[in-house]
């Protein structure tokens, strides 16, 4: 394959008729998400369905999932990097850039949560470290810094590449020339930005590892049955593992169908990234029976209400259909080699990503409300947690968000590598002939 | 820190009574017959005929020009400073004897009213209890335990949160992002979150927010039992005390070793003892300043009279 077309192949293109609906659907439902925000802002969290005992809900379950999602980043740029897994290159940018969306979005809903999100600042105020929500602020923070610079070095070498093909003296061209005109391609600054990323590389892994356990402390270090778990650190990361690399999966597919990838994004890829999800499922299922199994068979009086929600009870459906359909059956399914080509991958990556949210929501409501004390002297609403419509457009409303993000982003980027690809492909050749 | 509350001799439940714009005596001492007719003067102000009586610093009744008083800003009768830091020299305990306890609520009733509760939420819940199928039931009122290991405190990240000199965990609702992470932390469930805008008179809405009176409840904000530190600071028991006609509740200082409930003043250490006290969830290692008799010898057979 020629450099040019490549480059041609693979430069940011101009939204078609769907690329515009879509478009202007994440819109309406961030809009709509944003303002169900006001409403929320000016009437108080009343108008969600949490109450005194489920005090917190789905937007925590879905800022835990976000924090999840974002681990993908991580996985893929920085541990198949080390570990030379060399199919990675076209699965890069996708997955770093579903991890700079998700980190965002996850410090955006966590504001969205607070009864008084005008206070936001006194957590520098008056911030004590001691509570997991400030280690929590510092190491998103953090995370969310170095994932930028992930998506933002290896991009440099593409820029030349955006500003030659570019209309000149359009906007889009001032902004390339913008964030990356310094870029020469000189090779003392090939050097310098290897070095950068291999840093980043090995630095990103214990950032993202304290992130997802940061996130179960937040739990973990209260006394609620169902939460009082050592396990919970490793629990998060495989999870958080499992639901990243399904994410990958959904969005290859998405891209290579939008953009005619076929030729970058290939069967092979499909057929990899399907067998991590599997490794990874069957270690996220081994963290799952430790975390019930070993409560359940003691059955200490506290532990007993909450895990019977979820076996048999109220929260049956949902935590069965989260441990069947999104661990078991995408295992089954990815095991046979037909089952690892792109459509049912894609099918089972769907199941991975949604079974990981219902799951969320299952780590933070059922402990709600299966307190030590018996919920009792309070208002029939209290017992129960029904998220109302507002709670749902605004969570719907931020995930549109990250779509949105990674849509603007691939309009306005390669979402393959152009330079890294075309440097393989060269260096391949003589090998492979 | 200047204590106000030595100089000023207001306590935030009578400061609730002052209306905004209230008539307070802000120059008093310069004349000890009439400080107010003098200043006045010296301001130009026109007399608009009409008297009222006043209370002079040396205790004498005078009669001064409504023209002449200035109404003034609330002063705060005690800093936030020194209500974070609590009541020197004191450790307050509670002592709950489940045997006396009828389940009449007439704690929780007094409680709501004095510290503005919103409706259908509640700092002090009367639980029906019972270990086993076949042990005794029994009522159990909960208030915020005020732990001395407060897994509350812990995880609040902006120290909206505290724990006090004097034993009380208290809530600065000017301070609290309303993260509800203290909710999540609190083993006994105490604490309770304002969901909607409190239904609040607007006397007690334009008051500063104390933290020992707890009020006024702020949207956005937690929430609980506070002790009643302000009753303490005026030598007077909790609301819940004072309210309960069975004398269930005692409170006390550790320090001085004794605790009451309005009628009976007894030895702390030797009721814990004689009565086999306990404190709930020991083994989370909270360390509750709250303590149990147990329900032994009841004086009322268990039943329902509340909702009867
Ligand atoms: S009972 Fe709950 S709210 Fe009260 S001090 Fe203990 S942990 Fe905090
Ligand atoms: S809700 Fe308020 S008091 Fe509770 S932990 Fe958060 S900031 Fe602290």
């Amino acid at each position: 394959m020629s450099s040019t077309k490549i480059t041609s192949d693979l430069l940011p293109q101009k939204f078609g008729k769907t690329g515009r609906i879509w478009t202007a659907f994440l819109i309406l439902l961030c809009l709509n998400g944003l303002y169900c925000y006001y409403k929320q802002v000016t009437l108080g969290l009343g108008i969600t369905g949490m109450r005194d005992y489920a005090s917190w809900g789905i937007y925590i379950s879905n800022f835990v999932f976000f924090v999840a999602i974002s681990l993908v980043g991580s996985l893929i740029t920085a541990i198949f990097r080390l570990t030379g897994v060399e199919w990675r290159t076209p699965l890069t940018r996708i997955s770093e850039i579903i991890a700079v969306s998700a980190i965002l979005f996850a410090s955006i809903i966590i504001i969205v949560d607070m009864g008084r999100p005008e206070r936001f600042t006194h957590l520098f105020l008056y911030g004590r470290l001691q509570s997991p929500i400030m280690w929590d602020v510092i190491v998103i923070t953090t995370y969310l810094t170095i994932s930028i610079l992930f998506l933002y070095f290896p991009l440099l070498p593409d820029i030349p590449i955006l500003i030659k093909n570019s209309k000149p003296g359009s906007r889009v061209q001032k902004f390339y020339k913008f964030i990356g005109s310094f870029w020469k391609g000189t090779a003392a600054q090939f050097k310098i930005s290897e070095n950068a990323v291999k840093i980043i590389s090995v630095m990103i892994i214990p950032v993202a590892l304290a992130i997802h356990t940061v996130t179960s402390w937040l739990f973990a270090t209260t006394f609620r049955p169902g939460w009082d778990s050592t396990n919970f650190g490793a629990y998060f990361v495989s999870g958080a593992f499992l639901v990243g690399a399904g994410g990958v999966v959904v969005a290859m597919y998405v891209f290579r169908r939008a953009y005619k990838l076929e030729a970058y994004i290939t069967d092979k890829h499909f057929n990899n990234m399907s067998k991590v999800v599997v490794m990874l499922a069957l270690l996220y299922l081994y963290f799952n029976i430790n975390e019930y199994l070993v409560p359940a068979f003691k059955m200490k009086k506290a532990e007993e209400h909450h895990l019977h929600s979820l076996f048999t009870g109220h929260f049956s459906g949902l935590f069965w259909s989260a441990i069947i359909l999104g661990m078991i059956v995408p295992v089954v399914v990815l095991l046979f080699p037909k089952g690892r080509k792109p459509f049912p991958a894609f099918l089972m990556g769907i199941l991975v990503v949604i079974g990981a949210w219902f799951k969320r929501f299952l780590i933070v409501t059922p402990t709600m409300l299966s307190p030590f004390l018996p919920m009792y002297d309070v208002p029939e609403s209290y017992h129960h947690y029904i998220p109302t419509w507002e709670e749902w457009s605004i969570t719907i409303g931020s995930l549109a968000g990250t779509l949105l993000i990674i849509t603007i982003f691939t309009r306005l980027f390669p979402i393959i590598p152009i330079h890294e690809t075309i440097e393989e492909m060269e260096h391949s050749k003589p090998e492979k002939t | 820190m200047v204590d106000l509350s030595k100089i000023v001799p207001l306590s935030p439940i009578q400061r609730r009574d002052f209306i905004k714009g209230a008539l307070l005596a802000g120059l008093a001492g310069c004349t000890p017959h009439d400080p107010f007719t003098n200043e006045a003067k010296k301001e130009n102000v026109q007399p608009s005929g009409e008297m009222v009586k006043l209370l002079s610093t040396t205790g004498e009744i005078i009669e001064v020009d409504k023209a002449y008083l200035k109404p003034t800003e609330e002063i705060p009768s005690i800093s936030n400073m020194a209500e974070r830091m609590g009541i020197e020299g004191k450790k307050f305990v509670m002592v709950i004897d489940l045997s006396r306890c009828r389940n009449l609520k007439k704690c929780q009733e007094a409680c709501n009213h004095a510290h503005f509760v919103s409706d259908f939420q509640n700092w002090i819940k009367v639980y029906p209890m019972q270990d086993a199928e076949t042990t005794a039931p029994f009522w159990q009122p909960t208030t915020c335990m005020h732990c001395d290991d407060p897994p509350c405190v812990k995880v609040c990240p902006v120290d909206a949160t505290f724990k006090r000199q004097d034993g009380i965990v208290g809530i600065d609702a000017d301070r609290c992002i309303g993260c509800r992470f203290c909710m999540a932390a609190c083993p006994y469930s105490v604490r309770v979150f304002n969901w909607d805008k409190p239904i609040i008179p607007q006397a007690v809405k334009d008051l500063p927010y104390s933290i020992e009176t707890s009020c006024p409840p702020k949207i956005g904000t937690v929430s609980k039992c506070d002790f009643c530190p302000d009753m303490a600071r005026k030598g007077e028991l909790p609301h819940c005390v004072t309210a309960c006609p069975n004398g269930v509740f005692f409170f006390g200082d550790i320090y001085e070793d004794t605790v009451t409930n309005g009628s009976e003043t007894v030895r702390f250490s030797e009721l814990i003892r004689d009565r086999s006290g306990y404190r709930l969830m020991e083994e989370l290692g909270t360390k509750p300043s709250v303590y149990y008799l147990p329900p032994v010898d009841r004086l009322f057979p268990f039943k329902n009279e509340q909702n009867s």
